[in-house]
């Protein structure tokens, strides 16, 4: 079995990659011809998005393990991913939020099936605490959860694909067939953010699986010292 | 500070409040766990302590 980074390094790790990411962001990548300063929102939203997707995708990995090997320990590694998932959602859809009243005017616009669809993959994955809560703990609740968080990364890539898919084109594409549509001093901006946010966001689920099993491990002390 | 710079800084700002937030949960979590494994510890040294010696 090979032996996880150590949260501190992995801590620090995100520290320093966040502080250049912001130095990259605000004294090296140039202004955007058309939108100007508003763009630099992009560095922030689209990393945290992208990493809301991968926190969906780790939590659906888990489900499937769970699954296959019916190892206890995934349901909580599971329902960590889906938790940090849904965070990274409501960030992506405040900050996307904000950015769309810089640049088109508005808060919200249901006329772009891209936000439609990332609001509606954020529903599905809030529902499933509701769906986890209802059912009292056990194997048949660690089955359904998983169940759930498996159907729900299918509408991951529907998500990530429908600007391409749609026939609008309100929300911008700056990853074509032809490459990222912006500077090199952009892209490394944006490439530096995005190896950050989901660096910080892999700190957090671990620190939230340590607390929970700690949690656990503390509530059989207490048991066993009790009894 | 024009509405663009306030927009940006709103948006980062979101962030970063989001991240004290999760400092100030795991703090208090952190707290909690502190105060239940010395209620654990007392536990487990009056249990110690009442037990016979051994020999």
């Amino acid at each position: 079995m090979t032996k996880k980074p150590s949260l501190t390094v992995l801590a620090s790790l995100a520290a320093a990659l966040a502080a250049l990411a912001v130095a990259l962001i605000f004294f090296v990548a140039p202004e955007d011809a058309d939108q100007g300063l508003s763009q630099k929102i992009f560095y922030v939203h689209v990393p945290i998005a992208l990493t809301a997707y991968a926190c969906f995708g780790l939590a659906a990995w888990k489900a499937f393990r769970l699954l296959t090997t019916r190892g206890e320990r995934y349901d909580l590694e599971s329902y960590s991913g889906v938790h940090q998932g849904t965070i990274f959602g409501a960030l992506t859809l405040v900050t996307g939020s904000i950015w769309a009243k810089a640049s088109w005017g508005v808060w919200w616009t249901w006329s772009s099936n891209q936000l439609v669809l990332f609001l509606v993959l954020f529903l599905f994955y809030c529902a499933y605490f509701m769906l986890r809560y209802s059912i009292e703990q056990g194997p048949r609740r660690e089955r359904i959860s998983a169940v759930y968080a498996l159907f729900g990364v299918a509408l991951v890539p529907v998500s990530f694909l429908a600007i391409r898919l749609a026939s609008d084109f309100i929300h911008p594409t700056v990853f074509t067939r032809d490459g990222p549509q912006m500077t090199g001093k952009m892209f490394t901006a944006f490439c530096v953010s995005w190896a950050a946010i989901t660096l910080l966001a892999y700190v957090m689920y671990r620190v939230e699986l340590a607390g929970k099993r700690t949690d656990a491990n503390l509530r059989e002390l207490r048991e066993a010292l009790v009894s | 500070m024009s509405s663009s710079e306030k927009y940006v800084a709103a948006a980062y700002g979101v962030f970063l409040v989001f991240v004290l937030f999760w400092v100030v949960i795991i703090a208090a979590k952190l707290s909690r766990l502190e105060r239940e494994t010395g209620e654990l510890a007392r536990l487990a040294r009056a249990r110690v302590a009442g037990e016979p010696s051994d020999g």
